[in-house]
């Protein structure tokens, strides 16, 4: 197999170059240099324009508190529900609800939210006016709200699945149980002797992904713009204006603007370096002091009971948005509206049918290119005798660590200058670039787990190692790479920066038409809109669940 | 010497510069080699090492010939190792006949020749009519029974057994040795048996080589 050679070099660059090249092309940008718009000696004024912004540092605040913050709270929620119930019935229940969340895109799932709690929200509706009086929504700003914390909510929702897989993940390899049993038998309560014995093995497998939940939630635009504040907005949200302003000279206001993104997303991970060694310094003056916590049913009911209830608030969002998209009149505070009737989808539809098609396109183009290369690499692993090493993890982690804002404005100035931009092959690699990292971490643990013996016979057979690898490896492996797969595709379905800025206006996706339906708030076009969002990633992984089973239909031990 | 047979010129593996085992030794057609040693001492990789699956963190040299020419540089598939694990390790994704046809040698054309190549290995072991059937759905001898099938099928040129007998109950244990070593005999096989029961050793009747 030589290709395999091929494919650790070519997922470095196609991982690296794009983000290298984005990040360069910023850089001149922010400082003046632009040939084609007359800049071409450097300056350093844009960043004094930048700076004379009104209200710039509160939007970098804005910005840095969002991040912090929703990380704290949604891993404290996952280490608390992991602590409290792994290993347990419930456990695997919980497991199985919230799953499936991970795939729902984020500006899915901030709308649904929206459609939720605004004052004229789902629970406004269920509330009135039996238990509040209102006979008209009252005046709040609920979503939008100055201080963020609706849009913080929003990303705590979305962060749990994500925070919650990757810890499972990384479950098999602790003692668990064994722990458990030692820090029961010295009189630890269960979340107790979690937390002092298991948790900080486990976070160490985890925490660039903590790390991609700082620098996504400090940094994202989409959720930004439905539930975050706006007089000022956050940076992110801020900056994605200018640089789609008509006036093309606000492109290096807007790339200082995104130099200053990526010292903030700095700054949060450094700030979250302080954080972790503080929490380790109480966490092991807990124990040195003996604290045993071995009552904590009350905090084993609050952890299960959040958890249910970050879940509970995304699906009752998507469910309001399916209402929405479907309803006729609806007068507030009536729950349900007065009739159906499907004229939204039916006037959405000649609109919808081009973004549809990109949309489908880009997404299963760049997921197709993500597995062959996410397959030659751990191939090329298997070869070498030689697993990924930190510095691979970390480059794989890269795309979702840098803020995007940060090097797509100055990729996007390449893809012009060669004359590709807004081309379907530009949009899929600004795609891939982010496709690629959560289909090699998807599919790394079951391709290793793999018993290669299976190999081995096959090569006893007189196989060549590409039969084998598509008549025996793939095949048995065919629910881990399709679910992979369907992880791409949805990650894919919901790239809304990406698409913005490389699409350039010319490629839109239903994600970017969904975003930008959001000013204009008719709820039942973007429940049209959103709904769809949320049904191409479960159309992925229904896809993923049934071919595997029709396939093996007859083969018992193909089944999970 | 017989060209047919197996040879082991210098074979040496070590792991971290550290050597596991070093062996020369010759099994003629039909004959058996029994290495035995503990487990960890590296009995697996000798079979590994002429099969041509070691893993890249060993390190290995001498010559292994078979049937007068000598296989070590080629790649796993052209050495036709035909080789029975712990486990039958049939293939789960394929029906019994399916793991047969797909170890019929290429030279063999035809679906309906490849088909009756199949049948004709399974009546060979005892399990006529049963191609049709989910390996998952076997009982333990049966699968042990579709493995040695599979391998034999494959025309190879020597046979490889890793602790093949290990799982299986003793009077299971006791058949299933019974039918390897007279259909290894029957087709003139060299075979490399690796164990830590003495039990399998004395079965095999042939040299016994102790390791570790």
């Amino acid at each position: 197999m030589m290709l395999a050679r091929l494919g650790p070099p070519a997922t470095v660059l196609l991982l690296a170059g794009p983000i290298a090249f984005g990040l360069a092309g910023t850089l001149l940008l922010a400082f003046g240099y632009l040939p084609a718009l007359g800049g071409s000696e450097p300056t350093l004024a844009h960043f004094g324009a930048l700076l004379a912004r009104p209200a710039l540092a509160h939007s970098a605040l804005l910005s840095l508190a969002a991040g912090l913050v929703s990380a704290l709270v949604s891993l404290a929620i996952v280490m608390a529900f992991v602590a409290a119930w792994a290993g347990t019935r419930a456990f695997a229940r919980v497991q199985h609800l919230v799953s499936p969340l991970l795939a729902v895109p984020h500006a899915a799932a901030a709308f649904g939210l929206a459609f939720l709690i605004a004052p004229s929200g789902m629970l406004a509706r269920l509330a009135s006016p039996a238990l509040t009086g209102w006979e008209r929504p009252p005046d709040l700003l609920i979503v939008h709200d100055p201080l963020g914390l609706t849009m913080t909510a929003g990303l705590i929702a979305k962060e749990i699945p994500f925070l919650l897989l990757v810890t499972l993940a990384a479950l098999p390899q602790v003692r668990l149980a064994e722990t458990r049993a030692l820090a029961a038998s010295l009189g630890y309560g269960r979340v107790a002797g979690f937390v002092y014995g298991v948790w900080p093995q486990l976070y160490r497998q985890i925490r660039l992904a903590v790390f991609a939940v700082i620098a996504f939630a400090s940094s994202v635009v989409d959720v930004a713009a439905i539930l975050g504040p706006t007089t000022p907005a956050p940076l992110a949200v801020r900056l994605v204006s200018w640089m789609n302003d008509p006036d093309l000279s606000m492109r290096y206001l807007a790339s200082a603007g995104a130099l200053l993104q990526l010292a903030v997303t700095a700054a949060a991970l450094g700030l979250w370096l302080g954080i972790e060694r503080l929490a380790a310094a109480l966490r092991d003056a807990a124990a040195a002091a003996g604290l045993r916590l071995r009552r904590d049913a009350a905090l084993r009911g609050a952890a299960l009971g959040t958890m249910l209830l970050a879940a509970a608030v995304v699906a009752a969002g998507l469910a309001t948005l399916a209402l929405w998209s479907v309803a006729g009149l609806w007068l507030f505070p009536d729950a349900l509206p007065q009739r159906f009737t499907l004229a939204s989808w039916t006037a959405s539809a000649p609109h919808i049918a081009r973004p549809l098609w990109v949309t489908l396109a880009v997404a299963a183009t760049a997921t197709a290119l993500a597995v062959v290369l996410a397959v030659l690499c751990l191939r090329r692993e298997d070869e070498t005798g030689r697993r990924a090493g930190r510095l691979a993890l970390v480059l794989i982690y890269l795309p979702l660590i840098v803020p995007q804002v940060a090097f797509l404005f100055g990729l996007q100035l390449f893809f012009v200058a060669t004359g590709t931009d807004a081309g379907f092959g530009a949009l899929v690699l600004a795609h891939l670039v982010f496709v690629m990292p959560y289909v090699f971490l998807s599919l790394s643990d079951p391709w290793r787990a793999f018993d290669r013996r299976y190999e081995a016979v096959a090569a006893g057979l007189g196989k060549p190692r590409l039969t084998s690898l598509l008549a025996v490896r793939l095949p048995m492996l065919a629910r881990a790479v399709l679910t992979a797969a369907a992880v791409g595709f949805a990650v894919s379905v919901g790239q809304y920066l990406p698409t913005l800025l490389i699409g350039a206006g010319r490629l839109t996706t239903v994600t970017t038409e969904a975003v930008a339906l959001a000013a204009g708030g008719n709820r039942r076009v973007i429940g049209v809109y959103a709904f769809l969002q949320m049904l191409l990633p479960a159309a992925g992984f229904l896809v993923a669940t049934l071919v595997p089973a029709l396939l093996f239909r007859h083969r018992r031990a193909m089944r999970v | 010497m017989d060209d047919k047979g197996l040879r082991l010129e210098g074979v040496s593996i070590a792991l971290d510069g550290r050597t596991l085992l070093a062996l020369d030794a010759t099994v003629a057609p039909g004959a058996v080699l029994t290495v035995m040693g503990p487990s960890g001492s590296g009995k697996s990789t000798l079979l590994a090492y002429i099969g041509g699956f070691l893993e890249p963190a060993f390190s290995a040299r001498g010559r292994v010939v078979v049937g007068g020419c000598e296989i070590t540089r080629l790649p796993a598939e052209d050495r036709h190792a035909g080789i029975l694990f712990q486990d039958p390790l049939l293939f789960p994704h394929m029906s019994v006949g399916g793991n047969l046809a797909f170890a019929v040698p290429a030279s063999v054309r035809g679906r309906a020749a490849r088909r009756a190549r199949a049948e004709e290995a399974l009546a060979g072991v005892g399990m006529a009519g049963m191609a049709g059937r989910d390996p998952a759905t076997l009982s333990g001898g049966q699968k042990a029974r579709v493995a040695l099938a599979r391998v034999l099928l494959a025309a190879p040129r020597m046979l490889l057994l890793d602790e093949p007998f290990s799982k299986l109950d003793a009077a299971l244990r006791a058949q299933m040795r019974e039918l390897v070593f007279v259909k290894a005999r029957e087709s003139g096989l060299p075979v490399l048996l690796v164990t830590h029961d003495a039990a399998d050793a004395q079965a095999a009747g042939g040299r016994v080589v102790t390791i570790g």
